[in-house]
């Protein structure tokens, strides 16, 4: 028996509203530094909140099917491609952050830079692994792929995941400062927790009843 | 904090000052935080007086001085050097104060003095970063006896022409500017001379990371990230390209020869 289900939720401006918000932080990013507001280093600022939102949009996205089915609130999965395309959009600004400001795109020096460092190798194949996720978010690709191998191939998000932690955990790694690093470790553990027991549940009860 | 301009060669660079509200607002002082920021904001609390530094180890003359003293030890000079941290930013930064060698000639270092030890102050009362466990307290960090005696490294009380702000390491710190900026200790509480060399307080946090000499090179990259180029601080906007980085952050015609002979990858 669900929960009363939260009607506004399906409501057209419930996504209007979820895209205002998830703009925000990059509205609010670029804005302070055309006005000079970002401290002393604009450029590490600009680096470090593009990678840090990259990494909460994230979160979001893996969050809304746990919520959904804990919450009984299917409609949830109406704003997951949106967030999960926000994802991407904010690895786009880091990724553009770093090759710009970080780098003055000497193109040379990025492969060099990319090759050298784990850190800056494995948040790279992070980002290469989002470009297949969005470049299918369309319902035609959906339908091109068929639904099996869609979802099979949008598992490459939990490799992401995986990836932008260990991203993460080296960028602190030499400051020895991972207490937020854990923050975001344990939450996303948390989710994929969930994930694997909605599973084993569901297999468990399957079997049985689809005869085979 | 009256000084007069140091004559000293390669004591002042004709380079653009940092502003000094960046100076004094983005700072790495782990004892208030992390956060770059954080100093500014919390280290109002930082008690400056009384103050006084333990001089001992293998010294003929160990004590304690107050600061009002070590303030009339020498005459006060201002110096604008680099200042380069090994996060690959840089700033350009007047301070006011002395040569270290000025004090270390004064209390007489025995013969078996090769290293000197810098021990920052580590207050939990008043230092909320000192509780946690990124570094271990108190900072420590240290040089061999021949770099802390070179006239360069300096001994500081104040920066544009200012006693010294709280966050940028009341009452008196040490600036080595051919080293990188973690190098040069602040909030100075005790100054030890050793045998051996000191264990630094980086050094037994990532020793594969932060060795003991931490020589401003631009041909020896951190393990994370290259040291070639440097971002000056304030300098022409978010897009201006990086500084290429200059081998002993530019300081190479006066210390090279402390060198002479090292492998500097190795002694990194």
């Amino acid at each position: 028996m669900p929960r009363t289900r939260a009607r506004g939720l399906l409501s057209p401006w419930a996504k209007v509203a979820v895209f205002v918000c998830a703009a925000v932080p990059a509205v609010w990013l670029i804005g302070a530094a055309a006005t000079d507001r970002l401290g002393a280093n604009p450029a590490e600022s600009l680096l470090r909140g593009t990678g840090d939102w990259t990494l909460r949009l994230l979160c979001v996205t893996l969050a809304i099917s746990p919520l959904r089915r804990g919450l009984q609130q299917p409609a949830l999965a109406r704003f997951r491609r949106m967030l999960g395309l926000y994802t991407f959009f904010y690895a786009v600004l880091h990724a553009l952050a770093w090759a710009w400001l970080d780098q003055g795109f000497e193109w040379a020096d990025m492969v060099r830079d990319i090759a050298k460092r784990p850190f800056i190798l494995v948040g790279f194949t992070a980002f290469v692994l989002l470009v297949p996720l969005a470049a299918t978010s369309f319902n035609r690709a959906i339908r091109a792929l068929g639904a099996r191998r869609w979802q099979r191939l949008h598992r490459l998000v939990y490799a992401v995941a995986g990836l932008a932690l260990l991203h993460f955990f080296w960028m602190r790694a030499g400051k020895n400062d991972d207490a937020e690093v854990a923050v975001y470790a344990a939450l996303v553990a948390l989710l994929l927790a969930e994930r694997s027991l909605h599973f084993f549940k569901k297999n468990a009860v399957l079997p049985a009843s689809t005869g085979h | 904090l009256a000084a007069t301009r140091s004559a000293l060669p390669g004591a002042v660079t004709l380079e653009k000052l940092t502003d000094s509200a960046d100076a004094t607002s983005y700072n790495n002082f782990y004892e208030f935080g992390t956060d770059k920021a954080e100093p500014a904001r919390l280290a109002h609390t930082l008690k400056t007086a009384p103050w006084s530094v333990e001089i001992d180890g293998l010294v003929k003359k160990p004590g304690r001085m107050a600061l009002e003293d070590l303030l009339k030890l020498a005459p006060m000079e201002e110096r604008v050097y680099r200042l380069r941290c090994v996060e690959g930013w840089s700033m350009v930064i007047p301070w006011v104060g002395y040569s270290l060698a000025e004090l270390i000639r004064r209390v007489e270092p025995l013969g078996s003095a090769r290293y000197v030890e810098f021990t920052s102050l580590a207050d939990p009362a008043t230092m909320p970063g000192v509780r946690s466990r990124v570094l271990d307290s108190p900072y420590v960090e240290g040089l061999r006896l021949d770099e802390a005696l070179h006239p360069l490294t300096m001994l500081a009380f104040g920066m544009y022409g200012e006693v010294l702000p709280k966050q940028n390491g009341a009452p008196l710190r040490l600036v080595v500017p051919w080293k990188y900026g973690f190098k040069s200790a602040k909030s100075l509480v005790r100054i030890r001379f050793t045998e051996r060399q000191p264990a630094t307080a980086w050094g037994r946090a990532a020793p594969q990371e932060y060795g003991f000499y931490s020589n401003v090179n631009p041909n020896v990259d951190h393990p994370r990230w290259s040291q070639a180029t440097e971002r000056r601080i304030g300098e022409d906007g978010l897009f201006a390209k990086k500084r290429k980085t200059l081998l002993f952050n530019g300081y190479e015609a006066q210390v090279a020869s402390l060198y002479a002979g090292m492998d500097l990858k190795v002694n990194f």
